[in-house]
């Protein structure tokens, strides 16, 4: 009885509201069908016609129905309904939250209880008009006295305010808190009491994202290769080359979906790669850890594995001698903002800019505890080839280094302390194993060699009598190692061929220093903040909508609490990311996995293609351009030319790059032009509690700002457009839309039971409270290992399994303590450039490289860059363009910044902003010359990740002018056994280019 | 009368670029009638981050120093401007957008070279502290609001109180002898218009050379002690604030149980550097 009152309550519902929202209006005007919801056995149903947005409707079965939805029983049916409508009235949420089973459609879904049956464009029609109904009175954003309206968004950048007017966006700003948002926390340290600003900062990239928006390289259309002709000729040679045609968005999907099809069946399993890049956007769903996966699971795809290209020395490396396989070799960031100011009287920063790299999307969150610490005279020194923006801020002494040689620096500091016994004795005979091999190696029993300050001198450029002050100092001081841009990790000089060695490098100094002493710790105070823990919002790995139980972090937590279809791709082929030309030109590959489960996982190698597997036929394309941040580019370009690859489809926002290399282009929106929720700097299962580098957790619903731009779409459309064609639609959707999947993820996490969802929707931001207790923050890293206690930091890895005796009583490692000689290496046994005990190598490309170096003698330095943010905000005629020490304009095109010393640009008659070439066998980039006293001698510093990839001639073995620098460096692996990335051990040669294309 | 001011700190800009972010952001594209035009998508650089090293490598320092409007009290564009251009009670000096179509003649009346000429509108363009933000009701500016390290601070005061600020905190005008009242002040110039003499002390001790701490070293000009300092850990010294072309000096090095240095030198436009000075017994 109650069912049928329900169906006959919606068609009367439905009248009601098209008659007060023309959006609904809208929407039911546009197709004319008929739709029957009933129960399975026909006893109960009614019907709703749909002519010119006119309803008519009647109880009972209609003959003929297009659309059916049909529950196995009336009491099923209303349940569903009750539940799906739950969230059009923020107040009934609260009456009917008691009767509310979040579980009940998802296993009703599962088992067939609850169908949805009929053509996949008309059941999705059906489902919108009920969703809009649903949600047409949801409003967004805040009405200022100026008549703008206030938005709220999210990006790479940071959290920010988005002011719109008349359907524009004024301007982008970062967040000033008002009187209702949660206050700050405060730190104690020596006499005085620092409490950061109630407002968020932002990086330039997301302060710049209105001239991104409105970039003139948006793609406004679909789009098609004028020579492609997926029933004809697809002259797959001309990628890169041709030029394209406007489509319609059916031709483009049509062609894209039928595609899938035919590969699917023409050539097999594994046929499609899902190329991707990350972060072009921000949001939970929206993403390509969301909306993309769930997708590719859906149609079945070949896997591209990211290599930790962040991490690499770390994960390769250091992970072998004291675990953290979970965090990728890099140390648990719990409670050194405030141990650090307590305790601290030296940082060292060690390949560490956080002023240019502001943490992991952390903006300048721990600018201002840098200014304390400068405050309470701590002191600082900085050791990279160049004198980077926070040594140039902060002051202190700069000790530039030749680059590559960071281990033997180590080394030698572990030599002083070692022979002036400056190391903590107690810490080495009880907290770790192999010490007597390491020293052994230091002091040169086994080859005769010291590792002593004038060993080192001529690798490194350091002069003996400056790492003997360092060590000293070190020793003396009570000291935080800042490894990195974060300080806990990360680091440019983890990303060469010795990046491995300099990562173990670092974590041996601390071992020595008794790491987890107070005032001992890995760190720069840009993460370790004292914020709330345990308050529970999904971060971006966390899954999203994907159901991806293998590549996000769904299962830990998401998938508990937001029930949801799973979705697992049944393909197991796979390709290293930086294998794909090899996979493609020369149809094999061989990677390490990205294995963070144990110390193990990435010894066992995998191999494209798959026994039984079809090789790439066809790549989708989602997101940045990967020529930026491939090594050795050229070679993509001309894998994209291959016969073999039969169709590329590439969803993009912007035409450059890779896009143009496509056979069909599908122009996606910005995170500001559709609706998604997330939190600030929260990664969730990539980087557990990622979100304490910030002084505020902020959980924002990224607002619908303005409408997408031209006939561009959100990329969760595009691919429910895609899914309509394969029938994949209610299952991909689970007939809902982006802001209800917003609301699932809210209704999900701690913010539900925080703040209403209506007023949550409206202000579009909730500030976390912090821990104001200090006996309720986390406690500091490694602490309880150097007390020898069991672990207490609130850091659920490693997994169980991992700890040797006793659940987390001591460290991942096979010992259980920090060891020297790593066991997990010496067992593997089969890599000679990493061997149990850390040894200097030299690298295999840099200053000892023989006649290579000859014929090219700078050295290359790709650091990430400053102002944007791997692609994202870069090219695309934004404001950034205009930011000198980003990229020059030089007679009308805008070339990328290439650094050089004085005395380099000197011999090689080089002024400050000539155009110049940077050369290697491998190819040439023509960049912009910016003459410097900061930079050592004999290195050229510029920075990887161009938006940009443009070929003078023939793509792929013509001069670049985008500022690709990638071209340029090595596609070698870090060492024969991993899949790491070396871009940083790379020899090049300068030369004045004149752009009459002749070079002298 | 309370007026705004803005300070900038040099020695707390990282040379993020946010400030000229924040005013392309604000500019480009949006049109503020009574205020300003839109600011083209390119080549405008209402506030523009000038860059100076100093030194060579490897003892080399930089200072960014963000330019913009300085809203001068006794501004010639104003003047120029024979009323185009005007200057409020709260200090902030505005270019009619309307009333100096085509008055390229205002661009060349600043001395600072701050006003920036718009080819497509015809008018003569500054940063107008985004007057059209304060008179809405904004508390500040966009570019102090985006600052990360507070190296931009924007003061409303009476003059009077902004002549105490300015005393106590050293504040001083980029070009005071264009004498034109600025209302944009500098805190740390010298970072970018002095210059340094910066060296490192070494010492051999039972043959091996060592960086040495706690030397003092003096700089004398004319048989006066110009400044002082001591050496660090590693053994490096930096006198800074130095005005250019001071001419001979005499650096004297000394450390208790080893000889006394001294070392004759010239300061001319750029600093000076002096690498590893010996001592010995």
């Amino acid at each position: 009885m109650i069912f049928s009152f329900a169906l006959w309550a919606l068609a009367a519902i439905l009248r009601l509201y098209a008659w007060r929202s023309t959006e609904l209006l809208g929407t039911m005007s546009r197709k004319d069908f008929v739709a029957q919801i009933r129960v399975k056995d026909g006893s109960r149903g009614r019907w709703y016609r749909f002519t010119g947005g006119k309803l008519r409707s009647g109880a009972g079965i209609h003959p003929q129905a297009d659309v059916v939805i049909q529950f196995k029983n009336a009491h099923l049916g209303w349940q569903i309904l009750m539940n799906m409508s739950s969230g059009m009235f923020d107040f009934a949420y609260v009456v009917l939250k008691p009767f509310l089973d979040p579980l009940l459609l998802t296993n009703a879904a599962k088992n067939f209880a609850f169908e949805i049956t009929g053509p996949d464009d008309l059941t999705l029609h059906f489902t919108t008009i009920l969703n809009t109904l649903l949600t047409t009175h949801w409003k967004q954003g805040v009405r200022l006295a100026s008549g703008e309206i206030r938005y709220v968004n999210q990006t790479n950048g940071g959290p920010v305010f988005v002011h719109v007017k008349e359907g524009k966006i004024v301007r982008i700003t970062n967040m000033e808190f008002d009187d209702t948002d949660a206050g700050p926390w405060s730190i104690e340290a020596r006499g005085k009491v620092f409490t950061p600003p109630r407002r968020t900062t932002i990086s330039p990239h997301g302060l710049a994202s209105k001239s991104i928006v409105y970039s003139n390289k948006r793609l406004l259309h679909p789009l098609k290769r004028v020579d492609f002709d997926p029933n004809g000729e697809r002259n797959p040679q001309n990628r890169g080359k041709s030029g394209y045609v406007r489509i319609s968005w059916d031709e483009a999907l049509d062609i894209t979906a039928n595609e899938i099809k035919r590969v699917r069946r023409q050539h097999g399993h594994g046929a499609i790669l899902n190329s991707h890049g990350s972060h072009h956007t921000w949001g939970n769903i929206g993403y390509y850890l969301s909306a993309n996966i769930r997708f590719m699971n859906s149609i079945g795809h070949t896997k591209m594995v990211l290599n930790p290209d962040s991490w690499e020395g770390w994960f390769w490396g250091a992970l072998h001698h004291f675990g953290y396989t979970m965090r990728m070799g890099t140390v648990e960031p719990y409670g050194q903002v405030e141990d650090c100011l307590k305790e601290a009287e030296l940082i060292v920063y060690w390949a560490s800019d956080p002023e240019s790299s502001c943490g992991s999307y952390a903006a300048y969150e721990g600018t201002v505890r840098r200014q304390w610490a400068r405050q309470l005279g701590i002191d600082v020194v900085h050791i990279d080839p160049y004198k980077n923006e926070t040594a140039s801020w902060l002051g202190g002494k700069w000790i530039p280094i030749i680059p590559g040689t960071g281990p033997a620096l180590a080394h030698a500091i572990a030599h002083v302390w070692i022979t002036e016994d400056l190391y903590d004795r107690f810490y080495i005979e009880n907290r770790t194993t192999g010490f007597a091999v390491f020293r052994d190696y230091i002091l040169g029993v086994e080859d005769g060699i010291p590792k002593s300050a004038e060993w080192q001198q001529s690798e490194t450029g350091v002069q003996a009598h400056v790492v003997r002050a360092l060590a000293r100092m070190w020793a003396k001081k009570k000291t935080y190692l800042a490894a990195g841009g974060k300080g806990t990790g990360f680091g440019g000089a983890n990303r060469s061929a010795t990046g491995a060695q300099w990562a173990r490098g670092m974590v041996c100094l601390m071992a020595m220093q008794g790491w987890g002493r107070p005032g001992v710790n890995f760190g720069n105070l840009t993460t370790g903040a004292p914020l709330d823990m345990q308050f529970y919002f999904p971060g971006y790995a966390d899954g999203g909508i994907s159901g991806d139980m293998e590549g996000t972090g769904d299962s830990v937590q998401n998938y508990q609490r937001m029930p949801h279809l799973p979705s697992i791709n049944t393909s197991t082929q796979k390709i290293p990311r930086l294998r794909i030309p090899e996979a493609l030109l020369e149809g094999k590959a061989v990677g390490y996995p990205t294995d963070p489960k144990s110390l193990e996982g990435q010894f066992t190698p995998f191999a494209y293609p798959a026994p039984g597997h079809s090789p790439i036929r066809m790549m989708y394309k989602y997101g940045g351009s990967h020529f930026g941040t491939t090594m050795e580019s050229n070679r993509l370009a001309r894998a994209y030319q291959t016969e073999d690859l039969e169709f590329v489809v590439n969803q993009s926002i912007w035409n450059e790059g890779e896009a143009r290399f496509a056979d069909v282009i599908l122009p996606a929106c910005t995170n500001f032009e559709r609706t998604d929720i997330s939190e600030w700097g929260s990664a969730g299962g990539y980087g557990h509690h990622n979100f304490n580098q910030l002084n505020h957790r902020v959980i924002t619903l990224q607002h619908k700002c303005i409408e997408p731009l031209g006939e561009s779409k959100s990329d969760f459309q595009i691919f429910l457009e895609l899914s309509k064609r394969l029938g994949l639609s209610a299952y991909f959707a689970e007939a809902k839309t982006e802001i209800q999947w917003c609301r699932e993820q809210f209704l999900s996490s701690d913010l539900a039971k925080a703040v209403s969802w209506k007023a949550f929707m409206k202000k579009g931001y909730y500030v976390v409270p912090p821990e104001h207790d200090p006996k309720n923050r986390a406690p500091t890293s490694m602490r309880w290992f150097y007390e020898g206690r069991k672990k207490d930091v609130p850091d659920p890895s490693p997994l169980p399994s991992e700890y040797g005796e006793t659940y987390l009583d001591g460290l991942q490692t096979q010992s259980g303590k920090f060891e020297f000689e790593a066991s997990s290496l010496k067992r593997f046994g089969q890599d000679p450039e990493r061997p149990p005990v850390n040894r200097y190598i030299a690298s295999w490309e840099g200053r000892s490289s023989g006649e290579i170096f000859v014929r090219y003698p700078l050295q290359l330095l790709t650091p990430h860059p400053r102002f944007s943010f791997h692609t994202l905000g870069d090219g695309k005629d934004s404001i950034l363009n205009d930011i000198e020490e980003h990229r020059v304009l030089i007679d009308g095109h805008y070339y990328w910044v290439a650094r050089i010393n004085s005395a380099d640009a000197a011999r090689r008659g080089i002024e400050n902003h000539d155009l110049v070439k940077l050369f290697n066998d491998r190819g040439a980039v023509i960049c912009a010359a910016a003459v410097t006293e900061r930079l050592i001698p004999g290195v050229v510093h510029s920075a990887e990740s161009s938006a940009e990839y443009q070929p003078m001639g023939e793509p792929g073995s013509s001069p670049d002018i985008g500022g690709c620098v990638n071209i340029l460096t090595p596609s070698r692996f870090m060492t024969a056994k991993t899949s790491g990335s070396a871009p940083n051990s790379c020899l090049i040669e300068m030369v004045k280019f004149h752009p009459g294309g002749r070079a002298q | 009368m309370k007026k705004w001011n803005l300070v900038v700190d040099v020695a707390e800009c990282t040379n993020c670029n946010n400030c000229f972010i924040a005013c392309k952001d604000e500019y480009v594209g949006n049109e503020f009638p009574g205020y300003s035009a839109p600011q083209p998508l390119h080549g405008h650089k209402w506030i523009n981050i000038l860059k100076k090293e100093r030194g060579r490598y490897p003892t080399v320092d930089v200072a960014y120093v963000p330019t913009m409007c300085n809203h001068c009290d006794d501004a010639p564009c104003v003047k120029q401007g024979n009323g185009a251009v005007i200057k409020r009670s709260d200090g902030i000096v505005i270019i009619d957008p309307d009333k100096a179509v085509n008055r390229k003649d205002i661009v060349a009346s600043c001395p600072y070279g701050a006003i920036w000429w718009n080819d497509e509108y015809k008018v003569p363009q500054i940063w107008s502290f985004d007057a059209h933000l304060i008179d809405h009701g904004w508390q500040q500016p966009r570019c102090v609001q985006t600052c990360p390290t507070g190296a931009l601070k924007a003061i409303k005061v009476t003059d009077a109180e902004m002549g105490e600020i300015a005393k106590s905190e050293g504040l001083e005008a980029l070009r005071p002898e264009f004498n034109t009242k600025p209302r944009v002040l500098y805190k740390n110039l010298h970072l970018f218009n002095k210059v340094f003499v910066a060296g490192e002390v070494l010492a051999t001790v039972d043959g091996v050379i060592d960086c040495l701490s706690e030397a003092a070293v003096e700089l004398h000009s004319q048989g006066k002690l110009l400044a002082s300092a001591r050496t660090d850990e590693f053994g490096e010294f930096k006198i800074d604030g130095l005005s250019p072309r001071a001419g001979a000096c005499e650096l004297r090095v000394s450390h208790t149980g080893l000889d006394p240095i001294s070392i004759t030198l010239s300061i001319e436009e750029e600093s000076v550097v002096l690498n590893a000075l010996m001592m010995s017994r």
